[in-house]
C-alpha cells in the first residue's frame, strides 16, 4: 500500500483514467493518490500537473486546503482523535495523551521511523459512540483505554488496517424514536411513479404545497429551490445532494445514508425529472468514507431495477444517472457555493452571490443543491401524498426532522419527531437531567439554558439542522465556547480577512482566558471581534463562528468572568513563569531570581 | 435617470453589470478598498468596501448596482469595521513599514492613515515568512502578504503564467509560486509581467532600484489614498453626469 521508495508514476494511469483525465475530478484525483500512497508525494503532483495540463501550483494549492490531503509522508498509520466538545466529555483528550505515551510520540509529529503519527480532527459525527478516531480514514468508535492500547499495539507491530479486529469499526445506528422518514413503508420506485404521473410543473407544485424546508439548517423552500432552477435556462441541469455533513454534533444524515439511501436517491432522481437533470452527484464527507461503497451498491441495485440509468422505470427520453464524490475534510464545504466549488475539483471557498446554485452552479449550469434528509423528505411527501406530509409538524414547519442527539444524557442517537416538538421533550426522552445548557442546530446555531427549553423545534422558534448536544450542570460552558472557536479557527478557509484572522485572534483570547491571564479588556476584544466577524465575513461561516460565544457570555457570563484576572490589563504571557529556565540554568530559586507581584 | 441608486445620499448613476463600488468610483464617490482592482473582476475578499444597503452589510465591490439601494458607506459604524479589518492584517503579517521599501506607495499603509489606524490593537501574529531572493531582478517579501490574490489573477488571466496560487486554508493560508522547487527563479517570471505591477503592497519588489524614489515623494504622500484611488479608477466621460 505505502510503496515509498517505488516509483509512484505506474500507479498513477489508472487512477487518473478512471477519472476521465479531467482536471475538474483533481480533488478525486488527488484522493485516491492519498488513500494509495499515504500521502500525495512530489512525483505525483508532477506528473498530474503534466497529464493534465493545469499549474502544479494549483494542485499544491488545492491538496493543502483538505485536511485528509497531505503533500508530505504523515506515518504509515495516520491516527486522528475526533475533537468534538462530545469526544472532549468523554475523555479524548487522556486517550490521545495515552496513545502518545504508547507510541513514543508528540502531538502533530511522525515518529522518526516514518510509522505514525497522532493529532486531532474536526467532529466526525459519531458523537452518539465516541470518543471516536480515524485511522487513515477509517473510523474507530467507542474507543476506551484498553482499545487505545491494542491500537498502539496493532500499529507497532505493523499489522494492515484491514486486518483489525472488526469490532472497531462497528458504526452503530442507535435509533431511538423512529417516524415516516426512518420507518418508511414505502419500495424503491413509488415517489418516482407518483411523480411520472405528473408533469414537471406539477411535481414542483406538489414539492410548493408539502411545505418542504431545506433541512440542512437554512431553511429555504425547496419547492422554490427546484422552481428556479427549473426555469433557469442551461446547457446542462445538475442535482447535487449534501452529505457533507460535517456541523459538530450532527449525524443524522449517517443513519439516512446507512438506512435510507435508496430513498435519498429517489428524491435526487425525482428532482431530476422536476428540473430537467441529467447527472446527480452525492457529495459524500470524507469521515464518512466507509458508506462508500454500500452506497454504490444501492446505486447499481437502482440501475438494475430500472430506477436509475436510461429511460427511467420505462420513460423514454428520461435519463439521470449519480455519481458519488468523496470530500477530504473541510467544513465550509457543506456551505452550498463552496461545495460546488470542491466539486469541480477546487479549494472550496464560497463564491459571490449572486449568481446563486440554481441559476449558475456546477459548471456554471443551473443546480439544485439540497441535504440528505430534504430529499429523503421529498421523495416521502410525493409517496404519502403531499397532504399527508403537510399534516405532520406545525404551519410554517411540516413533516418530521431528525435530531442527532449527543452530549450527557442516557441514551444518545436518532430521535425523528414531528417539528414543533419541545426542547424539554427531547430531553425527558433522552434521558437528560440536571441540564444546564442544550446546543441547537451545532456551533453556528444557538445555546439555550433551562429557561428556555420550552422553546419549540421548527423555523418559527428554533430552526435546527439536527444537532442536539446536552450539557449538564457539571460543564463549564466556556470550555464549550473554547471548544467550538478552536473549530471555527481551523475550519475557516481563510478566504476574508475577518473569518481568516478574526477566527484565529478569537482563539487566541479564549485560550489567554483559560489559562487565567485574561483580563475585562480581553472581553471587550471578543466582544468586538465577534461585531467584525458577524458583520463583514464572506459566507456563513464567519459570520455564525462568534455564536458560540456571543450565547454563552449571554446566559453563562460568569462562566467567563471566574477565570479573569480582576485587573485592567493582564499581559498574554507569566513573567515571573518566564524566568523559570533561567533559574533552573543558574540554579537559583531564592527572592532575587523572582519578579515580585508589583514588578510583574 | 432611472439607473441609479444612492450612496450617503448622493445619487449615482450605474451601467448594468457595474457593481456598487465600480459605479461609485467611476462618478467619483470614494469607498475605501484593498484587494479591488479597476482592471480585473472583483472577488471581495479584503472587505475593506464593506458598506450598509437597506440595512443588510456587503462588500460593495461584488454587490451588483441595482435601481433604488440605498447604500451607506462613510458612517462611523463602517469605518470602525474597516480600521479592526486593517489592523487585523497588520497584525497578520509582519508589516514594518519603515524599513520597507514600498512605504508611501503601498495601499495597505496608506488606508492606515487615511482611516486613522493608530496602533495594530491586536496581539502580533509574527509569522514564520521566509523571503524569496532567488530571482535575479525580483524579490519575493511574503511578510507583507496580504492575500489579496491580485499578483494570481494577473499572472493567470493577463500575464497567462499562473505564477502564484494560494495554498493552505485558514490563518495557514499563504501565497505560492508555480515551481516544484518553489522558487520563483524556477518560473517564468518576468518584470515586465502584470503580476510585477499589481502588488498593493510590498511583496513582489524590483531588486536594485530600491528607494530611487525619496520618501515623501511618493504616490500617497502627497495626497491621501481616498483622493488618489479616485484619479486611478476609470471616470465617466467629461459632459456625461450621472447626478
Amino acid at each position: 500500500m505505502f510503496s515509498c521508495g517505488t516509483s509512484v508514476v505506474p500507479s498513477l494511469e489508472p487512477i487518473l483514467l478512471k477519472h476521465g483525465n479531467d482536471a475538474g475530478q483533481l480533488l478525486q484525483i488527488l484522493t485516491d493518490v492519498q488513500q494509495a500512497f499515504g500521502y500525495i508525494p512530489p512525483e505525483a503532483v508532477n506528473r498530474i500537473a503534466a497529464h493534465l495540463n493545469i499549474p502544479l501550483a494549483r494542485i499544491r494549492g488545492v491538496a493543502s486546503f483538505y485536511s485528509f490531503l497531505k503533500l508530505e509522508p504523515h506515518g504509515e498509520y495516520r491516527l486522528l482523535f475526533s475533537d468534538n466538545i462530545t469526544d472532549r466529555m468523554l475523555g479524548n483528550q487522556s486517550l490521545l495523551d495515552e496513545m502518545c505515551r504508547q507510541l513514543w510520540l508528540q502531538p502533530g509529529k511522525v515518529s522518526e521511523d516514518g510509522l505514525v503519527s497522532i493529532g486531532l480532527t474536526s467532529c466526525t459525527g459519531m458523537c452518539d459512540q465516541g470518543p471516536a478516531m480515524l485511522v487513515n480514514g477509517r473510523v474507530i468508535t467507542r474507543l476506551t483505554p484498553q482499545r487505545v492500547r491494542e491500537i498502539g499495539d496493532l500499529v507497532r507491530r505493523r499489522i494492515p488496517l484491514e486486518d483489525w479486529p472488526a469490532e472497531y469499526f462497528v458504526v452503530e445506528d442507535n435509533i431511538h424514536r423512529a417516524g415516516p422518514l426512518l420507518s418508511n413503508p414505502f419500495t424503491p420506485g413509488d415517489a418516482l411513479r407518483a411523480a411520472l404521473g405528473m408533469g414537471e410543473a406539477e411535481i414542483v407544485d406538489a414539492i410548493k404545497r408539502s411545505g418542504l424546508r431545506g433541512r440542512g439548517g437554512a431553511g429555504f423552500s425547496t419547492g422554490l429551490k427546484w422552481a428556479a432552477c427549473q426555469q433557469a435556462p442551461g446547457s446542462e441541469k445538475y442535482v447535487v445532494c449534501n452529505a457533507d455533513e460535517g456541523e459538530p454534533g450532527t449525524f443524522k444524515d449517517r443513519v439516512l445514508l446507512t438506512r435510507q439511501a435508496n430513498w435519498m436517491f429517489e428524491g435526487m432522481t425525482v428532482c431530476a425529472l422536476a428540473i430537467g437533470a441529467g447527472r446527480g452527484y452525492l457529495y459524500l464527507r470524507g469521515e464518512y468514507r466507509y458508506l462508500l461503497e454500500p452506497l454504490q451498491d444501492v446505486l447499481q441495485q437502482r440501475r438494475e431495477a430500472g430506477l436509475l440509468g436510461r429511460d427511467i422505470l420505462g420513460h423514454a427520453g428520461f435519463d439521470f444517472d449519480i455519481e458519488i464524490h468523496l470530500g477530504a475534510g473541510a467544513y465550509v464545504c457543506g456551505e452550498e457555493s463552496a461545495l460546488i466549488e470542491s466539486l469541480e475539483g477546487k479549494r472550496g471557498i464560497p463564491r459571490n452571490r449572486p449568481p446563486f446554485p440554481v441559476t449558475h452552479g456546477y459548471r456554471q449550469q443551473p443546480t439544485a443543491v439540497n441535504n440528505v434528509e430534504t430529499f429523503c423528505s421529498a421523495a416521502l411527501a410525493l409517496a404519502m401524498g403531499v397532504d399527508n406530509f403537510r399534516a405532520m409538524g406545525t404551519e410554517k414547519s411540516s413533516g418530521s426532522k431528525l435530531i442527532s442527539v449527543s452530549g450527557d444524557c442516557a441514551r444518545p442517537g436518532i430521535y425523528e419527531y414531528p417539528f414543533g416538538v419541545s426542547v424539554q421533550e427531547v430531553l425527558d426522552d433522552c434521558g437528560a437531567v440536571n441540564t444546564l445548557a442544550v446546543q441547537i442546530s451545532g456551533p453556528s446555531g444557538i445555546c439555550i439554558g433551562p429557561n428556555e427549553f420550552n422553546r419549540k423545534l421548527g423555523f418559527e422558534d428554533l430552526p435546527t439542522a439536527g444537532a442536539f448536544m446536552v450539557f449538564d450542570d457539571s460543564r463549564d460552558m466556556f470550555e464549550v465556547a473554547r471548544n467550538f472557536v478552536h473549530f471555527f479557527a481551523h475550519e475557516s478557509c481563510g478566504f476574508c480577512t475577518p473569518c481568516r484572522v478574526g477566527t484565529s485572534m478569537l482563539k487566541q483570547t479564549m485560550d489567554k482566558i483559560a489559562e487565567g491571564h485574561g483580563t475585562r479588556h480581553d472581553l471587550a476584544e471578543v466582544e468586538n471581534l465577534d461585531l467584525v466577524l458577524q458583520t463583514t465575513s464572506h459566507c456563513g461561516l464567519g459570520r455564525t463562528a462568534c455564536n458560540p460565544v456571543l450565547h454563552t457570555l449571554k446566559h453563562f457570563r460568569p462562566a467567563y468572568e471566574s477565570k479573569l484576572k480582576s485587573l485592567d490589563f493582564e499581559p498574554a504571557f507569566d513573567l515571573d513563569g518566564a524566568l523559570a529556565r533561567a533559574r533552573r540554568m543558574t540554579g537559583r530559586d531564592d527572592a532575587g531570581a523572582h519578579l515580585k507581584a508589583e514588578d510583574v | 435617470m432611472s439607473h441609479t441608486f444612492q450612496l450617503d445620499g448622493a445619487n449615482i448613476g450605474f451601467e448594468p453589470g457595474q457593481t456598487v463600488m465600480q459605479a461609485a468610483l467611476a462618478a467619483g464617490h470614494y469607498i475605501p478598498h484593498l484587494c479591488y482592482h479597476p482592471e480585473f473582476k472583483p472577488h471581495g475578499s479584503c472587505k475593506l468596501c464593506t458598506v450598509k444597503v437597506n440595512g443588510r452589510t456587503l462588500a460593495s465591490c461584488t454587490m451588483p448596482a441595482e435601481a433604488g439601494l440605498e447604500v451607506e458607506s462613510n458612517t462611523d459604524e463602517l469605518n470602525a469595521l474597516r480600521r479592526t479589518l486593517v489592523q487585523m492584517l497588520f497584525a497578520e503579517g509582519n508589516h514594518f513599514c519603515p524599513s520597507c521599501e514600498k512605504s508611501g506607495n503601498c495601499v495597505l499603509q496608506a488606508l492606515g492613515y487615511d482611516l486613522e489606524v493608530h496602533s495594530t490593537g491586536f496581539r502580533h501574529q509574527y509569522p514564520d515568512r521566509p523571503v524569496d531572493a532567488s530571482h535575479p531582478e525580483v524579490l519575493l517579501d511574503f511578510n507583507r502578504c496580504i492575500l489579496c490574490e491580485l499578483c494570481v489573477h494577473a499572472s493567470a488571466e493577463v500575464d497567462g503564467k499562473h505564477v502564484f496560487a494560494l495554498a493552505g486554508r485558514g490563518i495557514e493560508k499563504h501565497l505560492i509560486v508555480n515551481a516544484e522547487s518553489g522558487q520563483l527563479a524556477d518560473t517564468h517570471f518576468s518584470v515586465n509581467d502584470k503580476a510585477m505591477a499589481v502588488c498593493p503592497v510590498g511583496v513582489i519588489l524590483r531588486k536594485e532600484v530600491g528607494f530611487s524614489q525619496p520618501i515623501g515623494m511618493r504616490r500617497y504622500d502627497a495626497r491621501p489614498i481616498s483622493a488618489q484611488a479616485l484619479e486611478d479608477a476609470p471616470r465617466v466621460p467629461a459632459g456625461d453626469s450621472h447626478e
